[in-house]
């Protein structure tokens, strides 16, 4: 339900690089200087985190935070769509959705009745290296929630007939995927970058074949091996305290039992070689959808907080340079930004905009205009411009117990220091000129990039290969996403 | 142009007894002698400021010929004022930590600007000088640039999207030429080719008045410090004229009125619209509720029959367009592969019929109040952005006239019992007065819903 008001935003969120940014203003109205300057900030004093742990070894942080009566929790495992075995790509992400699809004594409906009338909402996924299941409540019905929760994590019924019916919407999902212009770039960018047989090269919901061939006892062991106490965490922050969290979680968790699973390391895989442009025909698009980058780095680099700002000044905020160019200077696009995805191994650096049709190739010359400068020291402005727009909206990543848990998860994940959240601004306050010319020097190379664009070929084609930015594949959609399933047809 | 989401949920909630000391807002409000309203909310649990503000004025005070005005001038309104450089306003906020957006639609336009508490002077500032100065940068170039922007924000989001054009097609259907919700907010490529900088200088001199706009100051302020600042930046600024009252023609479907479009798309969605009361009208709550009867959760009655069980959709939803001067109510569901919309529509037109001679059981309404009642709270929880506290009390105002109207909102879906949705269900979800549009792959209209008539 989602009662819908017609909005235009001035800035939509455009994936997840976003936001968009930055540059050159054209001084001709004079150095005019702003003339209110801000005063320092004040302190950030954020609740910490406490820690507890139950018999069965699953690991507990809490973060107290009582301004409404809500609780949100967050159980985390270890493990992903990374853990997909050969031909069953979707694995992962099948067994978080079968996990809502009955549980305890509650069949599908039955169990989707119980969270909803509770007015509480409890929802599974899996991304590259873990899974979870988020469970969001009124305090006043916390017990009872609290047992829905953890009828899904310990007491899955996985019924083979709900699986049929997955099965068959995720095919559809995949028939549709060829309609969508973002979805067919970011799978051509994925593949061009990690090749299909690496998990970051490939779509986490798995292809045609893959989802026709997942059993249910694969869900089953997936489930089995990768969903047990000693290999999960659970996050909780809102209205209630650590005996009130102890308690609600001991009455309902300690009969869950298993090891800690031991994973194979992810293969690394080899930077891309040169420059490449790949062209999707997407016939009579009015825009064309392009992705620029390369493989960036992991989240536990010593480079993490030089990469922050970097980003920040090249297409991470409204007034980066990337926005600059491409909406503000050249009015090409809604907006274009950059961005890394930082994973436990090297994930992807990209740029990305939708340009209208007919400049194409103009906004390509722009984006590697951008990329290429980067690499120049940038302004003390820009520099501090940067520095103070991560640092000092930082607070609000902790207004909602839903944002909150979503920060204390990343500490989960990539095994992060508590103190992080209290020395963050300062870390980034501390990034110099010379760290940002550093970083984007070492992770931005024009001379080894993937170019993908989606959109008219018989329009585009011609004018995007005179630029002889390298060689040029051609592809078609389902080149990138395979043929359109037929669902409902087949096994 | 129904587009972009910006209320997940309405308001709402439920178990009334136990909340209702929590759905309040605490506020002050005072009225500036230029007539500008201002609202200041406090809540110093982290150092965050918003400085949020509404005009009265939205797309449905456009004319035909000048559509997307409303919306192209939101954009203008980011490209400097009198003592802020073209470029500035975002450089400036965004050096002292701050962040800001806009948004248009049918009612109103509004805008905020998130910052660290150090930086609310400056946020002030900014928001008054584009009130005030707007037109001294102002020139036909900066035009030019954002309309170019705006043009690519409609192909971004309608052309170039699957099913994009469809809500522009409803609202062409649903309301009358001369309706001023006929015509989408982004407006027609025609007619932002058209907008002149003259039109820019009039549209500003006409509604962007302090006596048109309302502000909301919330987060980790000093109230008295607060109030010298706005009167500082905003009280200097001049009263404009009373802004002209819209006059619309009613709008009324006085019959069936059944199309078909064809797009890039794999597979055939239905849409089904009807004319419903005006937002916090009575009628309006039955509406939100009724989308929740029919299409919130696994165990709605069009989810379950269509998406669960038969199997013949990929998605349905449901929703109430809540506008000020009339709403729609939506249904819209996808077919599954070799499924086609005669088949949906006779499942929906089913669950429609049932509901017209029989009221939903009271636990199908208490679950989409209970989860109403979860949402309102979590939107309590942030100060800035849109549908943050600072954005609740300017919206209730605008929509009201009572910036605290939560618990009036939440005490109306309280207030509904089954026999109310079944009423409301025969009274609005007429099948004599509704537009069904059949939106299909290039080439098949044969998967198209015919109606009636067609059925076999």
């Amino acid at each position: 339900m989602n009662p819908r008001t017609c909005s235009a935003l001035r800035v939509a969120a455009l994936c997840l690089l976003l936001a968009l940014l930055s540059t050159t203003v054209p001084s001709s109205a004079g150095a005019q200087e702003n003339p209110i300057i801000p005063g320092p900030p004040a302190p950030l004093k954020l609740p910490g985190l406490q820690h507890f742990e139950l018999g069965n070894g699953l690991r507990v942080v809490l973060m107290e935070n009582h301004k409404v009566p809500l609780v949100e929790m967050e159980m985390i495992v270890r493990g992903g769509s990374v853990l997909d075995p050969a031909g069953k790509t979707g694995l992962a992400t099948m067994t978080a959705e079968m996990l809502e699809e009955g549980a305890g004594t509650r069949n599908s409906l039955q169990y989707a009745d119980a969270v909803d009338f509770l007015g509480a909402s409890v929802s599974a996924y899996a991304s590259m290296h873990s899974s979870g299941v988020s469970m969001f409540t009124p305090l006043s019905k916390l017990d009872s929630s609290v047992a829905l929760f953890a009828d899904v994590v310990l007491h899955p019924a996985f019924p083979e007939q709900e699986l049929e019916r997955l099965r068959n919407e995720r095919l559809t999902s995949l028939l549709q995927a060829h309609d969508q212009p973002r979805a067919i770039a970011a799978a051509a960018f994925n593949a061009a970058l990690y090749g299909t047989s690496h998990p970051y090269g490939v779509t986490s919901i798995g292809d045609e074949s893959s989802i026709r061939g997942i059993r249910i006892e694969d869900v089953r062991g997936f489930h089995a091996r990768v969903y047990t106490p000693r290999n999960a965490t659970v996050i909780v922050v809102g209205d209630i305290g650590i005996e009130q969290a102890r308690g609600v979680l001991e009455r309902h968790f300690t009969t869950w039992s298993g090891d800690r699973p031991d994973f194979p390391d992810l293969a690394t895989a080899p930077q891309v070689a040169s420059r490449e442009v790949i062209l999707v025909d997407k016939p009579g698009a009015a825009q064309s959808e392009i992705r620029i980058g390369r493989i960036g780095t992991d989240r536990l680099t010593p480079d993490y907080y030089p990469l922050l700002v970097m980003n920040t000044i090249l297409g991470g905020s409204f007034s980066s340079r990337l926005n600059q160019n491409l909406r503000e200077k050249n009015g090409y696009s809604y907006g274009a930004g950059s961005g890394f995805d930082l994973r436990l191994a090297a994930g992807p650096f990209r740029a990305a905009a939708a340009v209208q049709t007919d400049v194409t190739d103009k906004a390509l010359v722009e984006f590697l205009k951008e990329l290429d400068g980067i690499g120049e020291l940038v302004s003390d402005e820009e520099l501090d411009r940067a520095r103070n727009y991560l640092a000092l909206l930082y607070p609000s990543n902790f207004e909602s117990i839903s944002s909150a848990a979503g920060q204390i998860a990343e500490l989960v994940v990539y095994g992060l220091p508590d103190d992080l959240f209290n020395t963050y601004v300062d870390r980034v306050l501390a990034v110099t000129k010379e760290d940002v010319q550093r970083v984007a020097r070492k992770y931005i190379d024009t001379r080894s990039i993937s170019i993908i664009v989606v959109g008219d070929r018989e329009k585009v084609g011609k004018s995007v290969s005179a630029l002889g930015l390298g060689t040029i594949r051609m592809m078609s959609i389902d080149d990138v996403l395979g043929p359109a399933p037929t669902p409902g047809v087949g096994q | 142009m129904r587009s972009l989401i910006r209320w997940l949920l309405p308001v709402l909630l439920s178990f009334p007894a136990a909340l209702s000391s929590q759905l309040s807002l605490s506020y002050e409000k005072y009225t500036l002698p230029n007539g500008l309203q201002v609202m200041l909310h406090e809540d110093h649990s982290l150092p965050l400021v918003s400085v949020n503000t509404y005009y009265h004025v939205g797309s449905g005070h456009e004319k035909p010929g000048r559509t997307g005005f409303a919306h192209l001038f939101e954009h203008l309104m980011f490209e400097g004022s009198a003592n802020v450089p073209e470029g500035k306003f975002d450089e400036w906020l965004e050096a002292a930590g701050g962040n800001n957006n806009g948004s248009t639609n049918s009612d109103r336009t509004n805008y905020y600007q998130d910052a660290p508490s150090n930086a609310l002077e400056l946020a002030i500032f900014l928001e008054a000088d584009r009130m005030g100065g707007l037109l001294a940068t102002m020139t036909p170039a900066t035009v030019d640039g954002q309309r170019d922007v705006v043009k690519n924000e409609r192909r971004q989001s309608y052309e170039n999207r699957p099913y994009g054009m469809a809500d522009i097609t409803i609202s062409e259907k649903l309301f009358p030429p001369e309706h001023p919700y006929h015509w989408p907010t982004i407006g027609s490529m025609a007619d932002l080719s058209a907008a002149s900088y003259e039109d820019v200088v009039e549209f500003f001199r006409t509604y962007y008045a302090p006596n048109n706009a309302s502000v909301v100051i919330a987060g980790d302020i000093n109230p008295a410090k607060t109030r010298e600042l706005v009167a500082k930046w905003f009280g200097p600024i001049a009263e404009g004229k009373p802004v002209p009252p819209i006059d619309p023609p009613v709008a009324f479907l006085s019959s069936e009125q059944r199309s078909i479009m064809e797009d890039k798309v794999q597979l055939p969605r239905l849409y089904m619209c009807w004319l419903t009361p005006a937002a916090f009208k009575p009628g309006d709550a039955e509406m939100d509720l009724l989308a929740g009867v029919l299409t919130g959760g696994k165990n709605s009655r069009l989810y379950k029959r269509l998406v669960y069980e038969l199997q013949i959709a990929q998605d349905v939803s449901a929703g109430q367009g809540s506008q000020a001067l009339g709403s729609y109510f939506e249904i819209e569901a996808t077919a599954k592969a070799g499924h086609t919309l005669a088949e949906i529509e006779k499942v929906i037109q089913e669950e429609i019929d049932k509901l017209k001679t029989t009221p939903p059981e009271a636990r199908e309404l208490a679950r989409t109040v209970n989860g109403f009642e979860s949402s309102f709270l979590a939107r309590l929880q942030g100060v800035g952005g849109f549908g943050g506290k600072a954005d609740i009390l300017n919206n209730y105002y605008t929509r009201t006239g009572n910036p605290d109207y939560l618990n009036e909102d939440f005490s109306r879906y309280i207030a509904i019992s089954p026999v109310d949705i079944t009423a409301a269900v025969q009274q609005y979800l007429r099948d004599d007065g509704r537009v069904v549009l059949s939106v299909v792959p290039e080439g098949k209209p044969e998967l198209a819903s015919p109606g009636k008539a067609g059925a076999k």
